[in-house]
């Protein structure tokens, strides 16, 4: 059985070391994944821009990657989410729209695969430390990803979870929204920022990474330590102090 | 326009939200009273406990109408002249206006009393009201506060959202000649004095129309501060407005919508007032006009019908809900929307009731689509997905912005091979050298000028994960765990289930 590695472009340049906590993770549980070269990125930032044929390009690249996969497991809710759009992209082509069906059906988000499909709750990982979480909105009201990761969070020894206040509202991020309208965004993150520091827990955890870098930069712009991670990253941090 | 007459209201999107994001007044009432909306209607759902499944029935209610829509108005129509209703249909706004002004030359009109109706907010009845001489006082305690302050609602049911208890204490002192404490009680205690007479001096009383019922041509209102029953009751002469879409079949579809509607809008579980109204007054009542008029408006919201992304718009009740639950909205507020009607809902039928979306400000792109609109919505309008075909249309039909696409020829171009994604994956790692430092880049500069002015950007990684991949793959293709049999067989069983399916829809 194939089962690939959706990076997602973000991921490949920017946080390589979310992909390779995630590879190393389901090797201990025993799945090998595979990684097609010929993926870039979901088209996302085109199709929410209205830009369509542009997104095509960008999600043959996706379609053709994964084309003989059983599985594909990306670490994004948001990425996997955009796939799940592919059936409305391609809907005046047949073609390709039989192709994009088939992917919708065996794409799954990193917890999703972890929880629903391997039936893992307990990674195994130990992990002292107060942390929170901010469910990314893709992932948990698009694709319903709302239980997986909790479930995975309080199977790890040590830790605290501490609730994130108005946890379910956007981060501000919005792909080009953040640029297009850069104050409203701004404004956005701030709060949201507030919010992790009212825990005051010293990590931030989610599972999207442009929703993490944007907080995350929030954070740092205003010089507080709290550290952000993608789950996938904590719960390898914790199999591997175990 | 929103902002107190005499004032410029600027006109982008942009700039308008940059009026409400420097108004800590307005930020802060906004927040308080939509975080009280949205936490009312989570304990309302909750308790009624198969919220998901009314929710389905009434999004099936909606479909169902919409699709028959001609057949249903029909009805309505039919059944509230039989009623003695003068029923007359409105496809513009102009028309709608040139109509209820015609009724109340017809009556000799001096005042009217109105209860809160968006469709008339939509149509700016009272300017042309006002226009023959004729007085309009809205008497709901929110739209009155409005209409003192010379501006337009900011909310679908909270008109004055924006506005905090001692700046209304300030607009009813003014109208009272004396200072009025900043206490609830009293300001209301004004206000309900000063409406009662107006109620008895008007000539026609004129409301919206939250639902109409086809099977009987009735009118439903729900209201919480017993003026549209008084609006309703008192003059002589009534004047409904509704958008054409306000049908429901029957009255047992009407007990699902009043499950959703208040649930939604407050987290109540029926509104204190809700009337049905069926024609005039009959012999045997003891009040209610003689004469009704019910005015069926389209102004645009055909287009709706038959266009596959944007019929379901027209399945809105109006509630409310989405502006509450919209993470946007709490911090710009309603005017910043531009239209009568804001918050997600506004952002798409605003554009959506002018026939050429792309003629529309840029109002499509205040979203973060992030679909707490969807998930609010109690007939689940995918309105983060309209956005989306509403950024599409502007930009298929030439309103584009030329640096964005130029953004995205090369977002194609880039994204469509990975050897080019590659390259430039490596390109800005030389670049970022310039402006790099321990890993962070502040530049406030070209396109990250907005981005960085509230955040830090990570430089990148000196390996993409491709260029570890090689290593990676090689180390693990020794120190693997087997795959538990469990997941091994519940894998077989989805791949299988996938092919007798045939390429359905997915999981999720």
């Amino acid at each position: 059985m194939k089962v690939s590695l959706f990076i997602t472009c973000l991921s490949d340049a920017m946080y390589p070391r979310v992909g390779e906590a995630m590879v190393r993770l389901l090797a201990k549980c025993g799945v090998r994944l595979d990684f097609p070269t010929v993926q870039t990125c979901c088209g996302q930032p085109a199709f929410n821009s209205g830009y369509w044929k542009e997104a095509r390009e960008s999600a043959k690249t996706i379609l053709d990657a994964f084309e003989d996969s059983d599985f594909v497991i990306s670490p994004s809710g948001s990425c996997t989410g955009m796939i799940h759009h592919y059936p409305k992209l391609f809907e005046n082509d047949p073609v390709m729209l039989a192709r994009a069906n088939k992917l919708q059906q065996k794409s799954y988000e990193f917890t999703q695969f972890l929880v629903q499909v391997l039936g893992v709750k307990d990674v195994g990982a130990v992990y002292p430390h107060k942390v929170t979480y901010h469910p990314s909105c893709h992932g948990s009201r698009l694709l319903g990803i709302k239980e997986e990761p909790l479930e995975l969070m309080r199977h790890v020894k040590g830790m605290e979870l501490v609730p994130l206040p108005f946890a379910e509202d956007c981060c501000g991020f919005g792909g080009t929204f953040a640029v297009k309208m850069a104050d409203i965004s701004g404004a956005m993150v701030t709060e949201k920022a507030d919010h992790v520091l009212e825990t005051e827990a010293e990590v931030l955890v989610g599972l999207d990474l442009a929703c993490l870098m944007n907080i995350a930069g929030n954070l740092r712009y205003r010089n507080e330590p709290v550290k952000v991670m993608h789950l996938a990253e904590l719960l390898y941090e914790g199999v591997k102090q175990a | 326009m929103s902002a107190p007459t005499g004032t410029k209201v600027p006109p982008t999107v942009k700039g308008r939200a940059d009026l409400a994001l420097n108004d800590e007044f307005l930020r802060k009432a906004v927040k308080f009273t939509t975080e009280r909306l949205r936490n009312g209607k989570h304990a309302a759902t909750a308790e009624h406990g198969n919220w998901e499944e009314w929710r389905e029935r009434g999004r099936q209610i909606r479909l169902h109408t919409i699709a028959h829509l001609d057949y249903y108005l029909n009805l309505f129509a039919d059944n509230a002249r039989a009623n003695g209703v003068h029923v007359h249909f409105a496809s513009t706004a102009a028309e709608a206006v040139k109509v209820s002004l015609a009724i109340a030359k017809q009556v000799k009109a001096k005042s009217v009393v109105k209860s809160k109706s968006m469709v008339t907010e939509e149509l700016h009845l009272n300017h042309a009201l006002e226009g023959l001489g004729i007085e309009a006082i809205e008497t709901d305690l929110g739209e009155y506060i409005i209409q003192l302050a010379g501006e337009t609602p900011s909310h679908i049911i909270i008109p004055a959202i924006h506005k905090n208890r001692f700046q209304i204490a300030e607009l009813l002192s003014k109208e009272a000649g004396e200072t009025l404490e900043a206490d609830t009680t009293i300001l209301a205690g004004f206000v309900r004095k000063k409406l009662r007479e107006k109620f008895l001096e008007a000539d026609i009383g004129m409301t919206g129309c939250n639902f109409a019922i086809a099977e009987t041509g009735s009118m439903v209102l729900f209201e919480n501060e017993g003026n549209a029953r008084m609006v309703t009751t008192v003059p002589k002469t009534q004047i409904t407005l509704m958008g054409m879409e306000r049908i429901i079949p029957s009255w047992s579809d009407l007990e699902v919508m009043a499950t959703l509607l208040p649930r939604s809008a407050t987290g109540q579980k029926l509104t204190m007032y809700m009337s049905g109204i069926t024609g005039p007054r009959r012999d045997v009542d003891a009040d209610g006009p003689d004469e009704m008029h019910i005015i069926i408006v389209d102004n645009g919201r055909s287009n709706q019908l038959g266009d596959p992304e944007f019929q379901e718009l027209l399945n809105c009740i109006r509630c409310g809900a989405c502006l509450n639950a919209c993470p946007v909205y709490r911090h710009i507020g309603g005017h910043a929307y531009g239209g009568t009607y804001s918050g997600p809902i506004g952002a798409v039928l605003t554009p959506a009731l002018q026939k050429n979306v792309g003629d529309w400000d840029d109002i499509a792109n205040a979203s973060s689509l992030c679909g707490a609109c969807y998930e609010a919505c109690p007939v689940k309008i995918p309105l983060h997905e309209m956005l989306i075909y509403l950024r599409r249309r502007k930009q298929e039909g030439g309103h584009r912005d030329l640096a964005e696409a130029g953004g995205m020829k090369g977002f194609s171009a880039i994204m469509g091979n990975s050897g080019r994604f590659k390259g430039v994956v490596k390109l800005g790692k030389l670049g970022q050298r310039l402006v790099s430092r321990n890993g962070e880049i502040r530049l406030k500069l070209g396109p990250l000028k907005g981005w960085n002015s509230y955040r830090v950007t990570p430089s990148l990684p000196k390996q993409s994960f491709r260029d570890k991949w090689g290593t990676l793959e090689e180390e693990l293709r020794h120190g693997l765990n087997e795959l538990s049999p469990d997941a091994r067989s519940r894998m077989e069983q989805l791949v299988r289930s996938r092919e007798q399916d045939g390429g359905g829809h997915g999981h999720g």
